[in-house]
């Protein structure tokens, strides 16, 4: 587990999130981590979250995800990318499945 | 009057769905999934084949979501299992890096007829591949890639 840099926004709406980001196949390794806590100003959504954690780790955006379907989970259930988090959530960014 | 055996009304059986780093065996879940009901149980094993689009494969390794996909891997039996009134129905998927000819996912689908059976075990595979976070990636002589659209 890995502290990475906050939003800069993250002190304009009062005291930031801290989120745990888990990351996985193509994103994991582009990301060079599985998971990383990221403090979020309150009232992120799960966009907002992902579009800092592209800009925070350049892996992510030459492995493409910045343009692939990106599908997202928080707490263990699939989850609209217009998804306001709360303090402690656990956000999973899916890269397109290929199981079987 | 002669006594008449009732057609099952219980709900079909859902399980066992797993995903695990464990060698997958085919025999143990027509068994897990068997019922003195069901006339056909249809299999469906996914083997890890040595080529790929015109190249050598040496190996797969398989990434998971465990949390979600089981929880996928239910919601989609749940679906197939209500559609085509299946008795039973079991889906194990592997994890980690397979050898050549090894099972990367095996199902078993439970019914009272055949057609119910292969058709459901279709469906659930396709619904699998489309749904469930479990990623692949191929290993070559010379290197590796993620399978899904963003590898490209």
């Amino acid at each position: 587990m890995t502290q990475i840099a906050g939003d800069s926004r993250a002190t304009a709406n009062g005291p930031p999130l801290t989120i745990r980001a888990r990351f996985f196949a193509l994103y994991r390794e582009a990301a060079g981590q599985d998971e990383a806590q990221v403090p979020v100003p309150a009232g992120s959504t799960v966009r907002e979250l992902w579009q800092h954690l592209l800009a925070a780790h350049p892996g992510l955006e030459r492995a493409g995800a910045a343009t692939a379907y990106t599908a997202y989970a928080v707490n263990g259930t699939w989850a609209k990318s217009d998804r306001v988090l709360q303090d402690g959530d656990e956000v999973a960014f899916l890269p397109p499945v290929s199981g079987g | 009057m002669s006594e008449q055996v009732a057609p099952a009304a219980a709900p079909p059986a859902l399980g066992p769905f797993e995903v695990t780093a464990a060698v997958l065996s085919v025999d143990q879940l027509v068994a897990e999934v068997a019922t003195p009901a069901a006339g056909a149980v249809v299999t469906f094993a996914g083997l890890v084949r040595d080529h790929h689009q015109g190249r050598r494969v040496v190996a797969l390794e398989y990434e998971a979501y465990p949390e979600l996909a089981a929880r996928e891997l239910q919601a989609l039996s749940a679906a197939v299992a209500a559609k085509y009134a299946l008795q039973g129905i079991g889906i194990r998927h592997r994890t980690g890096r397979l050898a050549i000819g090894e099972i990367s996912v095996v199902i078993a689908v439970a019914a009272p007829h055949r057609a119910a059976a292969f058709a459901a075990c279709a469906e659930a595979l396709d619904l699998l591949k489309a749904t469930v976070p479990v990623w692949k990636k191929e290993w070559y002589a010379d290197g590796s890639s993620w399978l899904g659209q963003a590898a490209g």
